[in-house]
Formats: structure tokens, sequence, C-alpha cells
């Protein structure tokens, strides 16, 4: 009969073993058992009802939506970065590479009331595009703080550091003989990119964009500063769980916040099915 | 394609990689580039591909100057140690991305896929079109890659320690493959190896190059019997040496002159370098200089003798047939069937170091 | 060096220049600079513009203005609270992160891959989904609220609260710096103490605890950073009672929608700092001790 766990001189392992399951199930396990619990005793039924009533469903859609778009955009630039950061040496490049890491290091509230600062329309950046601005003047004025919009900028922000940090080890450890592979068959340098790094690369650029994607969904701090929070516009879903908290109306906030965990789960399931595929039929070490 | 290396240099900060390397390639030959590693011999291959631009001298291909071409435009097969195989493609997706993305002229998908599959025939992986390099084996892998080496038409033929990370047992067979797939195709074909074995098996002609230098290029008789650099004769199969002064063209071993023949080096210190299996034992006296044998081991089908020579008790090496009855303490006139006298070198050869078999 | 026939043969050649072809591997000039560019402009833009705004802001009236700032009590007494919090929470992540290491690293056993996605899963929560489990439970409404109001208990809107919601954000980080190093490192230090008669508890503590020092260290800057600077998962449990059951970051909040700016960017500037601090010993470590932190930190 197969072992639960294989016999080993070291001790210790009862109390910490132990130990590590009660403490998981307190914090963790038992408080989100609590959201399960909740959702389920509202039934499907409620629970669509609740989740489709239109400011709730608004406000889903512009927390999907955006935290799509802007982890869309951090794959992008976090691909250059991280290009940038691994295959190039200039001037600045450790701090340049230390400071990836400001969002993990700012307070989400500190870095909220910052980006609103400067993107509110009397802000550094915001003012280039207020009424009166150059920009104004040829394209109309563009608002950023206290519309979507300011909430895309809030979600790449936090969003980059996710796409840099996965892919800068894989690019280091990318074998540079499948770049002169190419060059040898004649692939102009473009040609090498398009065909054969970028694929290559693409497993982790996928875990990058989805981590970025899930981080963005369930953000909050440095979100509401600069969003406007103007119900059905500007609203995302993490905001309406606390409103319908603070209206000790839990089954609305528990609808939402399922509606949130099962939609995230389901990317980074989808993304762990992917990658575990592509790691069988390619044979990739991560 | 017939190549021309001229004057070739590459330098690593101060560390010379090529030093003025000179070599003809002829159209159609076999021929290994063969060093222990550090001598240059990947990056010689590595500035032909285009993959280094060295510092000075000059590659002709024909009578192209190819130098100042860029690796795209040379259009030479490159297989690499590790294979590079790209992962994400399919077996035929690999073998056509040369014709599908390279500076050669636009084929139709169909010809390309008739190709392609001609070129899996040729390497024996038919029907393997379909898979994924993860799931083959490593020997198929390097057949792959030839394959996709070879799709482009190349001009020359370049291999980079082609069996270098696979086990012996495949390697064997490769070999005796690669050989037969030259004889088929006929391309100019240069290999890079460090394993003496492999380069004399395999090669019509083999380059010996030692620290930047090119030490000998000859068929692999000329570069075993006829070694022309210490290097070469320490580096090639097994030898030991003596050390001698010559006067005149003749040799004197601590004081007492030899009884070998003329010897070409100039007058001044010298050694005399003879292959164990070159050694015959005889009675004392009736050989070149006497010894006294000081340990015996068997070693495959021979015995092995360590023979002290001299008041130095310089240690000669020498292949015995197992039956000979000698032992331990024994002493004996050596006689030498074949012997080279080189003067002696500013660095005498390390033979630990030179015959350590490392990947370069 | 003597060579063959055809080498003595072949026409000798001056020294020509050096040839400089362009690196197969490498993008032109033009593309290396635009794109080094754009990523320092992106960078500049959207993560340092930010930083600095912090402390323009902060200083926008004046040094005094900003040391103004702290005279508020209930400004001091959220600084005083967040450290309470963090001194309680920091603290029993750490045990738990060397007793989930110790336990999973050390030893063989089922479910182990599923135990870790578990101890990774506050990560791929909302903060405010955190802060809400436990209004759930403890909360007017919950499931143990009638019974705290009638033992006359409080949990949510209070320190407890604070505390549970902060281990809940801050969970992981201690375990996954420690994990992959401990089982990188194996078992065969402490056997080899084990075996010259060491007892458990002594091994754990002359053998184990030292070669994982810096990890720890750089596990505990990231949790206690992290539970100073929390903001989602605090604001859904604190009912934001100033004086009482405000933490910096909720402080922060209150002064801005004050319109206090200067006092906010201030308070901000104190977390900014922080997260500055943690941020330059992190790389410190990460550029020190690469090596001894984890596989996955290094460069």
């Amino acid at each position: 009969m197969p072992q639960f766990r294989t016999p080993s001189a070291i001790p210790g392992f009862g109390l910490t073993y132990g130990f590590v399951w009660l403490y998981l199930s307190i914090i963790i396990l038992i408080p989100l058992g609590a959201v399960v619990l909740w959702a389920s005793s509202l039934g499907p039924e409620r629970l669509y009802a609740i989740l489709t009533r239109s400011d709730t469903f608004a406000a889903l859609r512009l927390s999907f939506s955006l935290s799509l778009l802007a982890a869309a955009v951090n794959a992008v630039f976090g691909l250059i970065v991280a290009w940038v950061l691994t295959r190039y040496s200039f001037p600045g490049k450790r701090l340049l590479d230390a400071s990836v890491d400001l969002p993990f290091a700012l307070p989400t509230a500190v870095a909220g009331i910052a980006l609103t600062a400067i993107y509110a329309p009397n802000g550094w950046i915001g003012s280039l595009f207020a009424p009166g601005s150059l920009w104004a003047s040829v394209f109309g004025p563009l608002k950023i703080a206290y519309t979507p919009l300011g909430i895309f900028v809030a979600l790449v922000f936090i969003g980059l550091p996710f796409v840099v940090r996965t892919l800068q080890p894989v690019l280091i450890d990318l074998d540079k003989e499948l770049e002169e592979a190419s060059a040898t068959l004649g692939a102009r340098r473009p040609t090498t990119l398009f065909r054969v790094v970028f694929p290559t690369l693409f497993p982790a650029l996928l875990t990058g964009f989805a981590l970025a994607f899930a981080r963005a969904v369930g953000e909050y701090g440095s979100v509401i500063f600069i969003a406007g929070n103007i119900p059905g516009v500007s609203e995302i879903a993490p905001l309406l769980i606390i409103t319908r908290l603070e209206q000790f109306d839990y089954a609305g906030a528990t609808a939402i916040a399922t509606a949130m965990l099962a939609l995230s789960f389901a990317i980074l399931l989808l993304v762990n099915v992917t990658e575990a595929w592509s790691r069988k039929r390619l044979g990739h070490a991560r | 394609m017939e190549l021309k290396i001229r004057n070739l240099r590459k330098d690593y900060g101060n560390f010379p990689a090529l030093n003025g390397v000179n070599l003809d390639i002829r159209s159609g030959e076999l021929i290994a580039l063969l060093g222990p590693s550090g001598s240059g011999k990947t990056t010689l291959l590595r500035a032909i591909a285009g993959l280094e631009s060295p510092d000075g001298g000059q590659i002709f291909f024909g009578d192209n100057d190819a130098s100042r071409q860029s690796v795209q435009h040379r259009h030479v097969g490159f297989v690499f140690q590790h294979y590079a195989l790209f992962r994400h493609m399919k077996v035929l997706d690999n073998i056509a991305f040369g014709m599908r993305h390279g500076q050669g002229p636009k084929q139709s998908e169909a010809v390309i896929r008739k190709r392609v599959l001609e070129l899996l025939d040729l390497v024996q992986l038919n029907g393997l079109e379909g898979r994924y390099p993860a799931q083959l084996s490593g020997g198929q892998r390097q057949r792959v890659a030839l394959a996709r080496a070879l799709a482009i038409e190349p001009k020359v033929l370049l291999l980079d320690e082609p069996f270098g990370a696979l086990d012996a047992q495949v390697r064997k067979g490769l070999r005796r493959w690669l050989r037969q797939i030259h004889e088929e195709t006929g391309h100019t074909t240069v290999f890079v190896t460090h394993d003496q074995e492999e380069a004399m098996e395999l090669s019509d002609r083999v380059a010996v190059l030692h620290k930047g230098d090119l030490q000998q290029v000859g068929t692999p008789d000329e570069i075993y019997d006829s070694p022309a650099t210490p290097f070469v004769y320490a580096f090639i199969g097994d030898s030991t040496s003596l050390p001698v002064t010559i006067t005149n063209g003749a040799a004197t071993f601590e004081g007492a002159p030899l009884s070998v023949g003329r010897v070409d080096p100039p007058d001044g210190p010298g050694r005399i370098h003879i292959r164990p299996q070159d050694v015959t034992l005889v009675a004392a006296g009736q050989g070149v200089v006497d010894g006294r044998i000081i340990g015996l081991r068997r070693s495959g089908p021979y015995r092995r003798a360590d023979i002290a020579v001299g008041q130095h008790a310089h240690r000669i090496e020498a292949l015995l047939p197992p039956e000979l009855d000698v032992s331990i303490g024994d002493q004996f006139g050596l006689a030498f069937k074949r012997y080279a006298a080189f003067a002696d070198d500013r660095e005498p050869p390390k033979l630990g170091l030179a015959r350590e078999k490392q990947a370069a | 060096m003597p060579a063959d026939a055809t080498l003595a043969a072949a026409p000798s050649l001056g020294t020509s220049a050096p040839i400089q072809l362009p690196s197969p591997i490498a993008e032109s000039r033009g593309a290396r600079i635009a794109l080094i560019a754009l990523a320092v402009a992106f960078l500049g833009f959207f993560l340092l513009l930010p930083l600095v705004a912090v402390f323009v802001e902060a200083f926008r009236k004046g040094v005094e203005a900003y040391f103004e700032s702290f005279d508020d009590p209930d400004t001091l007494s959220a600084i005083w609270l967040t450290v309470v919090v963090a001194a309680i929470a920091v603290p029993l992540n750490v045990v738990f992160g060397l007793a989930a290491s110790w336990a999973i690293a050390k030893f063989e056993f089922k479910g182990k891959s599923f135990l870790l996605s578990l101890i990774d899963l506050p990560f791929s929560v909302s903060p405010v989904v955190s802060g809400m489990c436990y209004v759930l439970l403890f909360g007017a409404q919950g499931v143990f609220g009638p019974w705290l109001a009638k033992h006359d208990l409080q949990i949510i809107f209070a320190l407890p609260g604070l505390v549970l919601a902060t281990i809940f954000v801050t969970f992981p980080f201690v375990a996954r710096e420690l994990i992959p190093l401990m089982q990188e490192q194996g078992t065969s230090e402490e056997e080899a103490a084990l075996s010259l008669g060491a007892g458990g508890f002594r091994t754990f503590w002359s053998v184990t605890l030292p070669n994982v020092r810096w990890a720890l260290l750089y596990g505990v800057l990231l949790c206690n950073a992290r539970a100073m600077g929390e903001f989602g998962a605090v604001s859904v449990v604190s009912g934001h009672l100033r004086g009482l059951t405000n933490t910096i970051p909720l402080q922060v909040e209150i002064l801005y929608n004050d319109y206090n700016f200067v006092a906010a960017f201030a308070v901000a500037s104190v977390l900014a700092g922080l997260g500055l601090v943690t941020l330059a010993i992190k790389s410190g470590l990460e550029w020190r001790y690469g090596d001894q932190i984890s596989s996955a930190h290094r460069h």
C-alpha cells in the first residue's frame, strides 16, 4: 500500500505539518469557505439576478474589460522592457531594473493618490490634455483622471512588474544558438524575432499576462482615487463590494466576489492548462 | 565550393583565438578541425559561417570574398552542437524554415514540402515530419538539424561538435552515416571536434589547431605518421619522449650518441618522440638505448610497460605482446621502429592538458 | 609554425582592416536605441513619475507644512496602529513560513503541490474579497456575528479584524521565499547534524536557519512592507474610525478626501520611504546574496 509520507530520519514533520494546516484553515480556508457558503445559499437564480442588475453588471464589465486591456498593453511593453533589461547594456540599467519593482514597493493607496495628482486636469500629465492645452486645441480636451481611462492607467501601473519579472529569467536562459541557427538559414533579424524568439517566449508571456490580469481585476487601492467612481461609468467591481458591505447587503457583495473569483480562477486555470500542454508538446523547461 | 582562409585573426581581449590562420579547403572534401578546448577551432568554424566577425584576414568562397557578407547571405549550412531546433515547430517546419524565410528564391509550398520529404528520406526519418523536436531522440534531432542545414542548398556545410551531446553508441552509428551522406550529396563539409578518433575516422583531411595556430593539415595517415610539430605528436595518439642534444644532425642522450639516423632539427636541445607501439625490446646494448622495466600493466590486447632510461630515469612507454616473458627489474635494449625528432619547444607540449577531452 | 604544402604556396597577404559584421543575433543600432528609449520613457512616465509626485506634493507648501502634518493626533495614532498590526502579523507569518518550509522542503508526502497552491492562494484573491471573508464570518450579519455581539466581543471594525486581514494578504510572502531555497538545499546537512547527535530543534537552529537567513530576511522585508502598506483588505474591516481603527494608508485616504492634500502626501511619503528602503535593501540582498536567496531571484 502506498504510504502517505516517505520515511525520513528528520524529526518535526507531524508538528509542522499539523501547524501549517491549522493556520491555513483559520486564516484562509474557513474565511474563504464562508464566501462559498454564502454564495451557495443564494442559489443560481438569485446569483444571476444580482449579477445582471445594471449597476453590478456594468461594474463587472468595466473591471474585466479594462483589466484585459491593461494586461495586453503590459504584455507588449513588459516584453520590450524585459528585452532591453536582459539584452542591452546602457548607463542606468541597474536603476531601471530596480524601478520595475516600484508598483510592488509603493503601497497601493500611495500610488493611487500620486497617479491622481499626475493625471488630474491640473496635474503634470493631465494638464497636457486638459482644455486649453495644445492637445485640446487639435483633438479636443481629453480627461484622464476620474474616467475609465484613468482606471486603465492605474491598472497598467500595477500590472507591469508581473510581465517583466516573469519574462526576465526566461530571456536570460534563452538559447542564443536558436537565433544563430535562424540567421544561418538566411532569416533577417525581424523574421528571427517574430518566427523564432517570440513563439519561444509565448508561454511565459501568457503567464505574465494572466498574473497582471488577475491582479488588475482585484485591484482597489491604486484605482479608487483616480476612478471618480461614477456608478455605471467608472465604478469598479471591488468598490461595489465595499459599497454593498457598507449597506449590510452581504448577499450582493458575495455575488460580485464570487463572479470575480470564478472568472479569475477560470483564466488562471486556462493559462495553467495551456502551459502544461505546451510544456508537454514542446518540452519547455519552464 | 572551394574555401580559402587567409590570415584570419580573432582576439578576445588579450587572448588570441585565431592567430593568422591560413587554410585551403578543397571542393567536396570532408575536413575536420581538431584541437583541445580553447584551440580556436570553433571560432574558426563560426568565422567561416559569419557568426563571428574576425579582427583581420579574409575568407573566400571560391573566388568570392565572403568576409564582408552577413551570415544571412553566406548560404552556409550550420549544424549546432545542441541542434538548436525550433521547438515550437514541427519537423517539417523546421526543415522548411530556410526555404520559407531565407534569402534564396521564393518557392511554392508544394515544392518546399517535396524537398523536405526528400531530405527526410536522405536522413532516414521518413514519416516523422509531423513530430515536434521534443518527441524525438537525440540522434533523430541531430539528423533533423542536418536536414534543415542541407535544405538551403548550402555552399558549405559546417558542423560544430556534431556528435558531442550523444552517447558513445549513437555516435559511432551516426559517424558512419554522416560519411555516407557526405558521399551522396558531395557538399564541402567542415566539422569541429575535440575527439581525435572521430576526426581520423570520418574525414578526408584533418586540420590540427592549438592556441589559435594551425599546426598541421593533412590526411589522417599524414597526421598520425608524420606529425609536423611536437604538439601534434603529443596530441594525436600516445607518445613519450627523451631529451637529446642535437649537433650536426646527430643526437646525443646524456652524453652518449644515440644510434638513430640523421635528425632534421637545428643544433641545440631537442626531443625524440616515440609511440609505445613503436618500441621493441632487444638484448641490452643492442638497441638505441638501454632501459629497465619499472612497471607493467595490462591494457586491452597488449601489455603496457614503463621503462626507465638513463641516469634521470626518463620514462618511456612500450606496448608489448602479452605472451612476452618480462618482469619488473629486467634490463633490455630499446629499438625504435619509428620516431620523430623536434627542437625543444619554448613551451613543451603538456600531454595531460592537451589530451583533456572537454567539450570546446 | 610549419604547415603543409598548400599553405606554403598561398600568397601572403598583408593584414587587412578589421571587419565589423553586424552581430547576427542583435538588433540594428537604431532599433536598439529606439527600444531602450521606449523602455526608459515607459518606465519613467508610468513608474517613476508617481514616486516623484508623492514627494513634490508633500513638500508643495514647504518643509514646515510637511512636518506640521505629523502633529495631528489621528495621524500619530494611525502610525502607532500600523506598527502594532505589523508587529503581530509579521511574526505570525514568519512562524508559519518556517513551519511550512520545513514540512514541505524536508519531507516527501502526498498532496504537496496541492498544499503549495493553497499557500499561494491569497495572491490570487482580491484584497477586498480577503477583507470581505472576515466580515461574512464576524460582521454584524455574519456567521458568528450574533454570538460575538452577545458576548460583547468585537473583531470587525477593531484591531483583531485588521490583524486578520493583514495576515491574510501577507500570508505567502515568507513561505514562498523559503520553500524553493530549502528544497534546493536538500536534507543532507540536517541528516549530518542528526547523525552527529544533535537534536531536532538544535539542528534547525544551528544548521537550517543560518542557511536560509538571507532569504528569511528578504521574505520578512516584503511581508512587512505589504503589511504596513495594505489598503484594500483593511479598508473593508476597519470601519474608518478616526484615531481608533485607521492605519497609515487609511489615514492617507481620509486626509485626501478631506482635501488636505499636503498632509495626505506627507503621510504617504512615509509609506513611500518605507517602500523605497525595502526596495533598496531587497536589491542589495539580490545583488550580494543572490545565490543564497533563491534561484528565482538570480539575475
